[in-house]
């Protein structure tokens, strides 16, 4: 339960709302706040403190609740600020400074591999030359590639073009036949001078089809959790406005707006300081019922890339993935342990999420991604 | 504050004065979401609520045109929402009848025919025209999260200077900016270039006692003794991790559902049988009364 936060009650050792007296004191002191605010990772930018300092103007700037709710409701812009927001105004005005500098608790890990390793020097490392090298790599286990192979596939990765299954969208566009479109018949009539014109029609028009990908990043997979990544990179890029991607293992991370760069380094730079539980464990079920509760799943196809090494309780999975067949339009599980010789589904979280699965896959090498971006493309397996 | 008739948006002196006329109103606001209904009144800014289902967002537009004595315009917001369902709309048959009558009596002025067929009887409108044109109103954007993205667009224009502009009419203004509250249910992330033009509130459920007070003045038949163990037991199973914890909203119905069975206070046998008053899921179903939390509801 979410419990009503108490209103931080202001000490008296700082420049308090209390102390500003002229209103020049007061815009100083609360451009200072939002300074403190910005750097705590709070989107607190000028234009949301003339915001501010207008809705101080109605409101009584001496009264510390007034200066806190005011901040607040302006320089707020999601229910993620809000904690960050209240340890600041507790600082700020409680005669602490909040510690400058980033978001506190998250230690950054960087994931990305070295680039072109040091046997090439500065050299493009080894290109894949003939058709059949590249046939090599293309079903190659990203596992067991040395860097040069790695960084290959990175970029074959990038260049993969990932088609997406058409739905119908409630929006209309002119079409021969569908219901008739008075607008358009309306002008056209016009158009001839009142006399009266061929019926022009309307119909739906197609959409692609939103993807879900949930990329599981504990411990188990981190050979493959850098290449699914990007390959949500791809995704993301083929289908901007239809994909979103996130990274699953003890905390579940929305990695869409990280991943939205088009240069895939500096994409995958800012994944993997987003993403706090880099090989961790594995929560599956904790993870997918924080996911089904952000309503992301109606309707898209639901792809998830992980072993199913599960540690939390495979029940909570089970009756986490029926919920997720019966909102998601497909669920996909591409599983990078699945394309090695002899694979049998023996994990018990594989074991509980099989039944609810309607594709699944392997994910280890450039194939089994091709393979992925086909059955996404509306290709059935 | 005038004592007679409705009170005006400048009448509102202070957050206080507005608290007591939503209390009025039967609507119990804790204290920010009170300073942020009086910041939206005084400043013209649209008030973004969000916050999980059930918590009064909705209620609280509906309380603020009852208070205002204002109409209240709602917007519902789905997939596919675009501006002929949100703004205005052509009546074409109308249209297509005024040509068919025009060339009958042989009036073929093509320039005239044109201004006549665009002209304002013509014009339906639609919520967001509508909250243009009436002052005062209240303008209710109910889960801005179900629009698409494309949608924010056009709601951006609307809400950044209160006008419309109509191609073939030109720009229709408000005089004075309607009341505009926003809901989400945080489905997906509004726009930040939206949530710049507002006011953000998230909403919590509300505390215990706010809670019980709540309860007995929506049912005035409700024994202090029920309201308690509701709202205890409503703030227990927000806790347990349910797939839809239950709101205000459900623990209301919850409480109705109780009273019309002729409870007096909360027994397991007809808290059992009324529980679908207050949880929507099977699962949940299954973990209160499967996991023991339905024992813990008696205390």
């Amino acid at each position: 339960m979410i419990s009503v936060p108490e209103t931080p009650e202001p000490g008296n050792g700082r420049p308090g709302p209390a102390r500003a007296g002229t209103p020049r004191d007061l815009v100083a002191v609360m451009t200072g706040f939002a300074r403190t605010l910005r750097a705590a990772g709070v989107p607190a930018d000028h234009e949301r403190t003339q915001s501010l300092l207008r809705a101080l103007s109605h409101l009584d700037a001496t009264r510390p609740r007034d200066v806190y709710w005011a901040g607040r409701l302006t320089l707020c812009a999601s229910a993620d600020d809000l904690p960050r927001y209240d340890r600041v105004f507790r600082a700020y005005f409680g005669g602490r400074r909040a510690g400058r500098g980033r978001r506190a608790g998250l230690v950054v890990i960087r994931h990305t591999a070295v680039p072109s390793g040091g046997d090439g020097g500065d050299e493009r490392p080894a290109r894949v030359a003939s058709a059949s090298a590249a046939e090599v790599l293309r079903n190659r286990d990203v596992a067991a590639m040395t860097e040069a192979e790695l960084t290959e596939a990175r970029r074959l990765l990038a260049l993969m073009r990932a088609g997406r299954e058409r739905r119908r969208s409630r929006r209309f566009g002119p079409s021969r036949r569908g219901r008739l479109d008075g607008g358009a018949t309306v002008r056209e009539t016009l158009r001839r001078g009142g006399e009266t014109a061929r019926l022009r029609y309307r119909a739906h028009r197609a959409r692609p089809r939103r993807v879900v990908l949930l990329v599981d990043v504990s411990g188990s997979m981190s050979p493959y959790a850098d290449t699914l990544l990007r390959l949500g990179h791809a995704l993301l890029r083929a289908e901007p406005r239809a994909t979103e991607v996130f990274s699953a293992g003890t905390r579940l991370t929305r990695l869409t707006a990280e991943l939205r760069h088009r240069d895939p380094s500096t994409a995958m730079d800012a994944a993997s300081a987003a993403i706090p539980d880099w090989s961790g464990g594995t929560r599956l079920g904790e993870e997918l019922r924080r996911f089904l509760a952000l309503n992301d799943a109606r309707g898209a196809t639901v792809v998830i890339a992980s072993d199913g090494w599960e540690r939390g309780d495979v029940s909570l999975l089970a009756a986490q993935m029926a919920r997720l067949s019966r909102m998601a339009h497909r669920v996909i599980w591409a599983n990078p342990h699945k394309g090695r010789e002899g694979y049998r589904p023996l994990t018990a979280g594989i074991r509980a999420a099989l039944p609810y699965i309607d594709d699944f896959v392997a994910g280890h090498s450039l194939a089994a991604f091709e393979e992925l971006a086909r059955l996404l493309g509306g290709a059935h397996a | 504050m005038r004592t007679g008739g409705a009170p005006d948006v400048s009448d509102v002196r202070s957050p206080g004065e507005l608290g007591e006329l939503l209390d009025r109103q039967d609507y119990l606001a804790d204290e920010g979401l009170v300073v942020a209904a009086f910041l939206a009144l005084r400043m013209g800014r649209p008030l973004l609520l969000e916050g999980e289902a059930g918590v009064g967002k909705t209620e609280l537009a509906r309380t603020l045109a009852a208070v205002l004595e204002a109409p209240l315009i709602r917007l519902q917001c789905y997939e596919g929402l675009d501006g002929p369902q949100a703004l205005y709309d052509w009546d074409f048959a109308r249209q297509l009848l005024h040509l068919k009558a025009a060339e009958a009596q042989g009036a073929a002025d093509a320039a005239r025919l044109e201004t006549e067929v665009y002209d304002r009887r013509f014009l339906v409108a639609r919520p967001l025209l509508r909250a243009v044109e009436t002052q005062p109103s209240v303008l209710l954007i109910d889960e801005i999260d179900r629009a698409d993205v494309e949608f924010e667009a056009i709601l951006l224009e609307v809400l950044s200077d209160f006008a419309i502009t109509v191609p073939e009419l030109g720009t229709i203004r408000a005089e004075r900016p309607p009341v505009v509250v926003l809901t989400s249910n945080r489905t997906r992330e509004v726009h930040d270039a939206l949530k710049r033009r507002c006011l953000y509130h998230w909403l919590e459920h509300p505390s215990f006692d706010r809670e019980v007070a709540i309860l007995l003045r929506r049912l005035p038949a409700c024994s202090a003794a029920l309201a308690e163990q509701v709202a205890a037991a409503a703030g227990r199973l927000r806790g347990a991790g349910l797939i839809k914890p239950p709101g205000i909203a459900e623990s209301l119905d919850w409480a109705e559902a109780l009273l019309t069975l002729g409870a007096r206070t909360l027994d397991p046998g007809l808290a059992a049988a009324t529980l679908g008053a207050l949880l929507k899921h099977r699962e949940d179903h299954e973990a209160v009364l499967g996991g023991g939390l339905l024992g813990d509801l008696r205390a």
